[in-house]
């Protein structure tokens, strides 16, 4: 901890560039750590996508196409969720644009445990390897990884998965938990102590605030998680019965101390997403962002709200009718700080000098389409509804809308936008804008039918289905594979960023840019602030 | 302040802000664990989702409403043991107290050892479920061939009738399974609940 914070005798030796592979192995520079975390979450994210590809070329005709054994249909299921969650969005929102500029936006020349910093993003790498290696041992009887979901409810986690495919995951998420647990320390501290001066909380960007926020989450509920699948662990090696009836357990219990994690969970995906349309929109809006204050109160609210609200993934497991009743209001309320984010997003564009640049698409296409989902998340807080829509592809529907089109639209988003600035390279707009389109119209070729399926009573984690189902399934199929091809596009776009040799400016988006990061050469200095910034008035 | 002790203060605070979080994250690892045994005195106290209530005294009053009780019984895999309630179900007036009898045999050709769980459906009926005799969570070992019969006594709240959600309910299933014993286990650290208690 000595070196945290530049101290003073940190400087004479802080001023040397490393090279070559010390300089990212080793790393403890914010800006290389987070450049690694969003190369890394590309290609986690590409190994997951190609998972859902297989998924979808199963699905894509009743009957059983590429998977022999349907077990492995469903392993792909869940190494597709676990490899999504923990894998690509946090890590590329969390640890990608989080470390590269929290620091930057707050004035400060680094995180306050830079060799955490390091150390986080490290345990993240294992633990994807880990989990990369648990699909190749046996988990299932006769088959292998395992199979249950990412939720990995016991029993079919505790009794029905001997093989260790399950322990290799577990210890997985374990190194992914410890990773985000200390960067959001990191980032917590980081946040509360290293502001420039003049910069109070109340002047502190959004996309900040929402690191605070999901940092927060992080602390509280992923030690959560942590006890819980110990404990599974406990029970499938060690004979403890935390989570068995034979020994006085409940399996139900498993799934409230999961969901206590899984719902904040969403939002720690969500909010960092939320911060970073704040700052496309205001930019290209060429306005300060409308209710500054109510948009970070939201977040906090968002924040609050969603640990209260888990059993509504529950309703089935025979809650009291009050319980329900408590569960369905608690999870309408995050309708109302969620619509009050939507709602001044809408109203920095309005009377603005609006660019249609290539972020400023997806920041728009995002503000739609997380609508779309939080309007079936709306449906589905509803007890009585979700006793039909349990498990069905609705719900499978709901998750992506705001979480694949919110999260990864984000994503690319964040990257057009900050691109320039971490590059100095200019990924050229039109490319942007067609990758845009093309992933737009994927993601809702492939999501949008999922509700007419859902709502058709398809149960989700089967790899066949009746043949009625079959027209859909094909759109559903033709749709992720758009979404797919888009990524060929954007690669495309960074070739072409490279290969113009165009130079960014410090700020290339003109006067709507007012945060920090904008105030600093394209790329940054190795070092940045090396005389702290005073931040006299700020507008957001 | 000169800027060697400014260093100072905010290596001082990040340290102490640092310590906190760890603090926190560590709160929340010990909180995980401290809801396996709240979540059982939980259900236990209150009779949440089906966990019967164990009382000592018979009520004083009988209401002409009545309720079916059924009977499951189970047998878990891995033990060799047959187990059936003497009779499927029983009308039962709330408030009277019924006494029935399960038999359980080893069909097996080895001793073996097996423990009871039980459950109440609907979950709610849970907490005007009381139970005066049981043979829950006491291990039995049972000879080959072996057959043994046990006494339930119980008897259904009459505070049920204050319950309005419950003014449907017609019929409550009590549902037991036995399972083969954990070797070395000692049963009276095992938890006394069972079944599917909820929040």
């Amino acid at each position: 901890m000595a070196h945290a914070a530049h101290a003073g005798h940190h400087d004479d030796h802080a001023h040397h560039t490393p090279t070559g592979w010390r300089r990212w192995l080793y790393s403890t520079n914010h800006k290389d750590i987070g450049t690694l975390y969003l190369l890394f979450s590309f290609m986690a994210g590409i190994i997951g996508g190609l998972l859902s590809i297989a998924m979808r070329m199963e699905l894509q005709e009743p009957g059983l196409q590429i998977f022999s054994n349907p077990q492995t249909y469903n392993v792909f299921v869940t190494g597709h969720g676990l490899i999504m969650v923990f894998f690509l969005v946090m890590p590329a929102l969390i640890g990608g644009f989080g470390n590269w500029f929290v620091p930057l936006m707050i004035g400060a020349p680094d995180m306050a445990f830079p060799r955490m910093n390091n150390i986080s993003f490290w345990l993240t790498v294992s633990g994807f390897c880990l989990l990369i290696m648990s699909l190749f041992f046996e988990g299932a009887p006769g088959s292998y990884g395992f199979g249950g979901g990412w939720t990995v409810y016991p029993p079919l986690s505790t009794t029905g998965h001997p093989g260790p495919a399950l322990d290799f995951g577990i210890f997985s998420l374990h190194l992914a938990g410890a990773a985000s647990i200390l960067g959001a320390i990191n980032f917590i501290t980081t946040i509360l102590n290293m502001r420039a001066p003049g910069m109070t909380l109340h002047k502190m960007p959004l996309f900040a605030w929402s690191i605070l926020v999901t940092a927060f989450l992080l602390l509280l509920a992923l030690p959560v998680l942590a006890g819980a699948i110990t404990m599974l662990l406990t029970d499938r090696n060690f004979g403890t019965t935390f989570f068995d009836p034979a020994g006085g357990g409940d399996p139900v219990l498993y799934q409230h101390l999961f969901w206590f994690f899984g719902h904040p969970e969403v939002y720690i995906m969500i909010l960092p997403a939320f911060g970073i349309v704040s700052h496309i929109v205001s930019t290209f809006s060429k306005k300060p962002i409308f209710g500054y204050l109510g948009m970070a109160y939201a977040m906090v609210a968002i924040g609050v709200v969603g640990f209260v609200v888990w059993a509504h993934h529950m309703y089935t497991v025979g809650l009291s009718l009050q319980t329900q009743a408590y569960f369905v209001f608690a999870t309408m309320v995050i309708a109302v700080p969620t619509g009050v984010k939507i709602f001044s997003w809408i109203a920095t564009m309005w009377g603005g000098s609006i660019k249609f640049s290539a972020a400023m698409h997806w920041a728009v296409g995002f503000i739609f389409l997380f609508t779309v989902g939080g309007v079936t998340g709306v449906v589905l807080s509803n007890a009585g509804v979700d006793r039909y829509m349990h498990d069905t592809y609705y719900v499978v529907e709901h998750f992506p809308y705001v979480l694949s089109l919110g999260g990864v639209f984000m994503i690319f988003g964040g990257v057009y936008y900050w691109f320039p600035k971490m590059t100095g390279r200019i990924i050229p707009e039109n490319i942007g804008i067609l990758h845009f389109w093309v992933a737009f119209a994927g993601a809702n070729i492939l999501f949008f039918p999922m509700h007419f399926l859902g709502l058709a009573g398809m149960p989700r984690r089967y790899a066949d289905y009746p043949d009625a189902f079959a027209d859909w399934n094909r759109i559903v199929s033709f749709g992720a594979y758009l979404f797919f091809a888009g990524l060929g596009i954007f690669l495309y776009g960074i070739y072409k960023a490279y290969s113009s040799g165009v130079q960014a400016a410090a700020n290339p988006w003109g006067p709507g840019a007012t945060t920090l990061e904008w105030t600093l050469s394209s790329p940054p200095p190795f070092h940045q602030y090396e005389t702290l910034p005073r931040i006299v008035d700020t507008e957001h | 302040m000169g800027p060697a002790e400014r260093e100072a203060l905010l290596a001082r605070r990040i340290r102490n802000t640092g310590a906190a979080c760890l603090g926190l994250a560590a709160v929340m690892v010990g909180a995980a664990y401290a809801s396996v045994p709240l979540y059982n005195l939980f259900c236990r106290v209150t009779g949440y989702d089906g966990t019967p209530l164990v009382g000592t005294t018979a009520p004083t009053e009988v209401l002409e409403r009545t309720v079916i009780v059924r009977f499951d019984t189970n047998v878990a895999s891995g033990l060799d043991w047959s187990f059936v309630s003497e009779t499927p179900q029983i009308e039962a007036k709330i408030g009277e107290t019924i006494t029935t009898f399960f038999r359980v045999r080893n069909d097996g050709r080895r001793a073996s050892t097996g423990i009871a769980s039980y459950n109440v459906q609907p979950g709610q009926a849970g907490a005007y479920f009381v139970k005066l005799k049981c043979f829950c969570f006491d291990d039995q070992t049972l000879k080959p061939g072996e057959a043994m019969d046990f006494p339930v006594v119980f008897y259904v709240d009459p505070a049920i009738k204050a319950d309005t959600t419950l003014d449907g309910l017609s019929t409550i299933t009590l549902s037991y399974t036995y399972f083969t014993s954990r070797n070395g286990q000692p049963v009276e650290t095992v938890s006394r609940e069972s079944g599917k208690p909820k929040l």
